[in-house]
């Protein structure tokens, strides 16, 4: 592959990406914009931020052979990247630290945020108390619901949930509510987005600051599978941990890069939320131009998926630009198999991953058997799924 | 001359009304006798909010106006073909279709410039476009004969208020305060000294919206600017009217508004 050096100055992945908001908030993100450029050539922001992720994070995630899986699949050879045994438990926590630095140089005493399953939500709030900041995390009135453990975990480390009760109750919805938040409050406020979507530079920031992902995973893998993996795999939301792991694998030649998104309850009921691998066009939503689930009058339609933090009609533009020049796959899988998967990955592997991460899983588990046993693929584990074992629960009947 | 340059030229440094009112709220067959009650009242420009499944510069009265439109699935089109209704007996009050872009990115931008010529349409302004990303959207508007309208906001530094200059045909918005729209903290003071500063810079009419709630707000705005922009007092109106009442209702509120301006 050819040099790969995206976005341009003006934040744009070819067609996708770019600055789509209202005018209030363009010398905000100018502001991050200049500083961002700065600290990128700052060594001593990055020191820092290595030295949170270690110390604080308790990074490098290890990778991990699911062995007892990939026997019983009979295939390629399973492993995962760890990310789930992140502080806050998921891969949202390197991301959110690298912002609240960012934040604290810029002098900013306010962060907010967005929320879906509420991993974003914690890890924000998390690095609020840590640098001593006020942090308020918006978040579906519909997710509050689903998510009630991260609520309260919020609450517990200082911050204000605010639930959403415009539109569809749900991720996108809180998104609006914390630009509406931004708009308001911008001399004050830092916007710790927690997705590569949004403005620029946000996509290419969330980006960098979660390839800590791919970049341990270029590191570990010949160490513990001997080589690169031939797949790497992610679940994709909004598209930040799939992004992380695969940027610092788009030049390496011979690696497969799959995006995993919600396939709801089938792709043709279009109860889903897999805008780039259901058929969706382009469009315009909070602050970008990518893959967007809309109707045809340009309204963005209702998603559905069994975990909130897919459920998102858009995705990244990054995204976008990886599938249009083939570099990147996207498949979908639906609730039943992503379930599935969070079940066997439970009784095969001692592991309860995030239902996000089952997707991941769920796309691993049904190639695998169709691979060499000398494969090896790849999962980004991007979560752990305590968050989850109300929602598997109540799908179960049972009410804890 | 455009309908819009031609109404400022009417008003002689008189100050323009330009009520807003999001099409389809609170039915379709309701918005060109609203449109119509609007001029009645005193309308000298009108802004048609296209409704939007996000709209996330608006506060939450407009948002409601969105969502009641959308009920009875009001698209862009919709939009136009109102407009042209309103046409047929009205050709000289501007209409300004105010959005996001992604209903018009969605229907191509010549395709949407055209028809929108066609129907009657005056100016553009889509709330989340920036000049920035604006290049194909305005040269397809301007190829058609329609204004692309920019919003200057108080966060804007000079260096761009002197770009959305070049940009800017009919009149420019600015926005009065930080925030969504129908938020409570205008401050008159700061926003006439603003616009002093932008006169240095920007040769057409300015229109300032956001916060504006009554007579007395709107008057002390018109003391500064070339015209006021109420929308969430209108649109609340609405609301509280019954669908027997709105239209006259609304001609009484901006009636009112425009008694008050300079």
């Amino acid at each position: 592959m050819e040099r790969y050096d995206l976005p341009d100055a003006n934040g744009h992945f070819g067609p996708y990406g770019g600055v789509y908001v209202a005018e209030t908030l363009m010398a905000a993100l100018d502001e991050l914009k200049n500083e961002y450029e700065r600290v990128k050539a700052d060594p001593t922001f990055w020191e820092e931020f290595r030295h949170e992720l270690k110390h604080y994070v308790g990074r490098p995630s290890p990778i991990y052979h699911a062995k007892r899986w990939s026997e019983q699949l009979g295939g390629a050879q399973i492993f995962f990247k760890r990310e789930d045994l992140n502080h806050t438990g998921a891969h949202k926590i390197s991301n959110a630290i690298g912002q609240a630095l960012l934040a604290r140089r810029m002098g900013k005493k306010r962060v907010i945020a967005e929320t879906g399953a509420g991993q974003h939500g914690v890890a924000t709030a998390t690095v609020a108390a840590r640098y001593g900041m006020e942090c308020f995390v918006y978040m579906g009135a519909e997710d509050i619901k689903r998510q009630s453990p991260n609520v309260f975990r919020m609450k517990l480390l200082g911050a204000t949930v605010v639930p959403v009760e415009s539109g569809s109750k749900t991720l996108k919805d809180a998104l609006n509510e914390a630009m509406r938040d931004w708009v308001t409050n911008v001399d004050s406020t830092f916007y710790i987005l927690g997705t590569a979507a949004g403005p620029h530079p946000y996509p290419m920031m969330v980006r960098d600051f979660l390839s800590v992902i791919g970049e341990e995973s270029k590191e570990q893998m010949p160490e513990v599978a001997g080589r690169q993996p031939d797949v790497v795999v992610a679940c994709v939301g909004g598209g930040s941990n799939a992004i992380g792991m695969f940027y610092p694998y788009i030049g390496v030649d011979g690696v497969r890069m799959v995006g995993v998104e919600a396939g709801g309850h089938g792709i043709a009921s279009g109860m889903h939320a897999a805008p780039l691998s259901g058929g969706a066009g382009v469009g315009v939503l909070h602050g970008a131009k990518s893959y967007l689930m809309q109707d045809a009058n340009g309204q963005v339609v209702e998603t559905h998926s069994v975990s909130a933090g897919l459920d998102y009609p858009g995705v990244g533009p990054e995204h976008s630009y990886l599938k249009d020049i083939g570099r990147a796959e996207y498949v979908a899988i639906d609730d039943k198999e992503a379930l599935s998967a969070f079940h066997d990955c439970c009784h095969l592997e001692g592991i309860i991953p995030a239902l996000e991460s089952s997707h991941a899983l769920a796309w691993a588990a049904k190639v695998a058997p169709t691979m060499a046993k000398d494969k090896v693929i790849l999962v980004n584990l991007s979560g752990r799924g305590d968050k989850d074992i109300n929602t598997v629960a109540g799908l179960a009947g049972i009410t804890l | 001359m455009s309908r819009i340059a031609a109404c400022f030229a009417a008003l002689e440094g008189k100050k323009a009304l330009i009520p807003f009112i999001t099409a389809g709220d609170p039915h379709p067959s309701l918005t060109v006798a609203l449109m119509h009650g609007l001029v009645d009242g005193g309308a000298d420009i009108i802004e048609l909010g296209v409704p939007f499944s996000d709209p996330m510069a608006d506060g939450p009265v407009i948002q409601r106006a969105s969502e009641r439109a959308l009920v009875h699935k009001v698209g862009l089109r919709d939009v136009l073909a109102l407009v042209a209704e309103f046409r047929q007996t009205n050709t000289t009050t501007p209409v300004v279709l105010m959005g996001y872009l992604n209903p018009v990115f969605v229907m191509g931008y010549t395709a949407f410039a055209e028809q929108a010529h066609a129907a009657g349409v005056d100016g553009v302004l889509t709330v989340d476009c920036p000049p920035e990303e604006a290049a194909e959207l305005s040269a397809a508007l301007i190829a058609a004969d329609l204004d692309p309208v920019f919003l200057i906001a108080p966060t804007t530094p000079e260096a761009r208020v002197r770009e959305i200059a070049r940009h800017a045909r009919g009149y420019v918005y600015y926005v009065s305060l930080k925030g969504v729209t129908g938020a409570g903290n205008l401050d008159i003071d700061d926003v006439a000294r603003k616009i002093a500063a932008l006169r240095a810079h920007i040769q057409v009419p300015i229109g300032v919206g956001f916060g504006i709630r009554d007579a007395a707000t709107a008057k002390a705005i018109s003391v500064t600017a070339d015209a006021v922009v109420v929308g969430s007092r209108l649109v609340q109106e609405i609301e509280a009217a019954t669908e027997q009442t709105a239209k006259e209702r609304l001609t009484r509120l901006v009636a009112e508004l425009k008694a008050a301006i300079l």
